[in-house]
């Protein structure tokens, strides 16, 4: 219970620490509203006007309180460009990039842990040398060309779906769902590489222990021996390694998003930093951040209920 | 005297290198070895590491699949206890339900005799029936190799392999561990093929001893006349480096 709530407070300082710097970081940067609304063409005086009317005249600190104070209340303040609350803005982006994310993670899941059961558990040189290759391959390409590749593959040469042609979830939830198949497939492809290379290895180790031995020796069949005592022990990494890829899995959708012109948070943010449009980047960049920080705390929790050393020990 | 194992002539072999183009080496561990064990007996083994003690513990267990020779156990298949209290309990299960598993795997009894079994045996060891919800993390090493034998005791074998079941443990624990080791075999009339490279512990406990070099046994006989009047020299080097 004490290491609950340190763990607590830990997660608190964070998330402070990270909207500091969520906000500081546009600060800093050699990127001006101001210029971006007006153009370059514009006078001092209308400039200087601007920059009082959306606050930017005061200091710093006075700005980044009144910005938490706002946050705070679920006030994410108001577009530069599009004069209409952030939190409208996010409010029907933000549930599409949540349904890329949730379908990335069920592939992620449904895929590697059949695969790594397989790869941990059937001795065939043949498969290593596979997955060893499909492992290179898909962790060494970048994200973006996998999407490319996923829409070559599925969209121009299989045509199961049209890339560009999404269908908004607000219009037909299974259209949209069907058409975000084909990215989140690409976002949990490397995914699923890490993780089948991660549990085949552990149940491989877990395979040599004497535990193992022993119990074959009393006549446990090799099915027995995989799912009753190597899988519990081996899914142990894997869960805690898959509750932080979740993390992941969102800011990879930002690029992803690009790739298959899924309108989402990602090209949001990517809209935004180019428009110099701060109050909607510092919501997008304190929301990730956000849900990293809780991810992973909440894989730490995890972690504690999978293991019986860690919860019990 | 009845035996409870009887080994004659077994070569063994291990594969190894790598499965290219499928030709696999065979290379051989195990050279002629002949010698059994009696009802009630402890027949110790000792030898350097890698003489083909683990080897032999294996082909006698039956985990070793390319043999020549025989190899007779009478009635139940024998059981195994490892060095390692550590590693052979499954850290992801109750003490109960590792010590069901040969029961359940022997599918002789109902799960209430089973637990019945289970609480009887951990009171027989010293530890008591509510140990059965425990994990193996909450065990002492000593905790957890008591066990580890009773998780070998449990479907009732005539012979118990142990592969340096002791040398795991400090010194006070080791003593005790000997001391349940006979109480059982007395009990439930074992025999055990106990391994160690501690001459003091086979010197204690053994009637008889294997030596073992190179993958063959070099010398046996009663404990005794093997530690008084060696006639192998590298007995006679394995006593001396025992001082």
């Amino acid at each position: 219970m004490r290491q609950l709530l340190k763990k607590l407070a830990a997660l608190i300082i964070t998330l402070f620490i990270v909207s500091l710097l969520a906000f500081l970081a546009f600060q800093i940067i050699p990127e001006d509203p101001v210029t971006h609304l007006l153009g370059t063409e514009a006078t001092p005086e209308a400039a200087a006007e601007l920059r009082a009317q959306l606050g930017l005249d005061r200091p710093v600190l006075v700005r980044y309180f009144s910005w938490l104070a706002g946050v705070l209340r679920g006030d994410f303040g108001e577009s530069y460009s599009y004069h209409m609350p952030v939190a409208d803005m996010l409010s029907d982006k933000l549930p599409l990039t949540a349904l890329l994310t949730g379908l990335s993670f069920l592939f992620t899941v449904l895929l590697s842990i059949p695969l790594g059961v397989l790869a941990g558990s059937v001795r065939s040189r043949f498969l290593d040398n596979l997955f060893a290759a499909l492992d290179q391959m898909v962790m060494s390409v970048p994200p973006f060309f996998i999407g490319m590749l996923v829409c070559w593959l599925f969209g121009l040469v299989l045509r199961l779906f049209t890339p560009g042609a999404y269908v908004s979830y607000q219009d037909s939830w299974s259209g949209c769902i069907a058409y975000l198949i084909f990215p989140a497939l690409s976002i949990a492809l490397p995914r699923v590489a890490m993780t089948v290379k991660l549990l085949r290895g552990a149940i491989r180790h877990e395979m040599e222990q004497d535990y193992i031995r022993t119990s074959r020796s009393r006549g446990a069949g090799r099915a027995w021996l995989l799912f009753r005592h190597a899988l519990p022990n081996a899914l142990i990494p894997v869960i805690t390694f898959m509750a932080v890829s979740l993390a992941e899995i969102m800011t990879a959708s930002i690029v992803i998003e690009q790739v298959f012109t899924v309108p989402g948070v990602g090209r949001l943010l990517l809209a935004s930093i180019s428009n110099g449009d701060f109050p909607v980047v510092q919501a997008i960049v304190l929301i990730l951040a956000a849900w990293i920080v809780l991810i992973n705390f909440a894989a730490d929790l995890l972690n504690g209920l999978a293991d019986p050393r860690v919860r019990l020990g | 005297m009845e035996n409870v194992l009887e080994v004659r002539g077994l070569n063994a072999w291990y594969e190894e290198g790598p499965a290219l183009f499928g030709s696999r080496r065979r290379r051989q561990v195990l050279f002629d070895v002949s010698f059994s064990v009696g009802a009630g007996e402890i027949v110790g083994l000792v030898g350097e590491s890698g003489s083909g003690k683990t080897s032999l513990s294996r082909a006698v267990l039956g985990l070793l699949p390319d043999y020549e020779g025989e190899i007779v156990h009478r009635s139940a298949r024998p059981q195994m206890v490892f060095q390692d209290p550590y590693s052979s309990l499954n850290p992801a299960h109750s003490v109960g339900w590792i010590l069901e598993e040969p029961l359940r795997a022997a599918g002789i009894l109902d799960a209430a005799q089973r637990r019945a079994a289970v609480t009887e045996l951990l009171e027989k060891i010293g530890l008591g029936g509510d140990y059965a919800s425990r994990r193996p993390s909450q065990l002492s090493g000593g905790q957890r190799q008591r066990v580890s034998i009773a998780a070998a005791v449990i479907a009732k074998p005539r012979l118990i392999v142990a592969d340096e079941p002791v040398s795991a443990l400090d010194v006070t624990v080791q003593a005790q561990i000997l001391r349940l080791l006979a109480e059982l075999k007395e009990d439930y009339e074992l025999s055990y093929l106990f391994i160690s490279h501690d001459l003091n512990v086979i010197w204690q406990i053994c009637s008889r001893v294997l030596v073992m070099k190179e993958g063959r046994i070099v010398e046996q006989g009663p404990v005794e006349e093997v530690f008084d009047r060696p006639r192998h020299e590298y007995t006679r080097q394995l006593l001396a480096a025992a001082g």
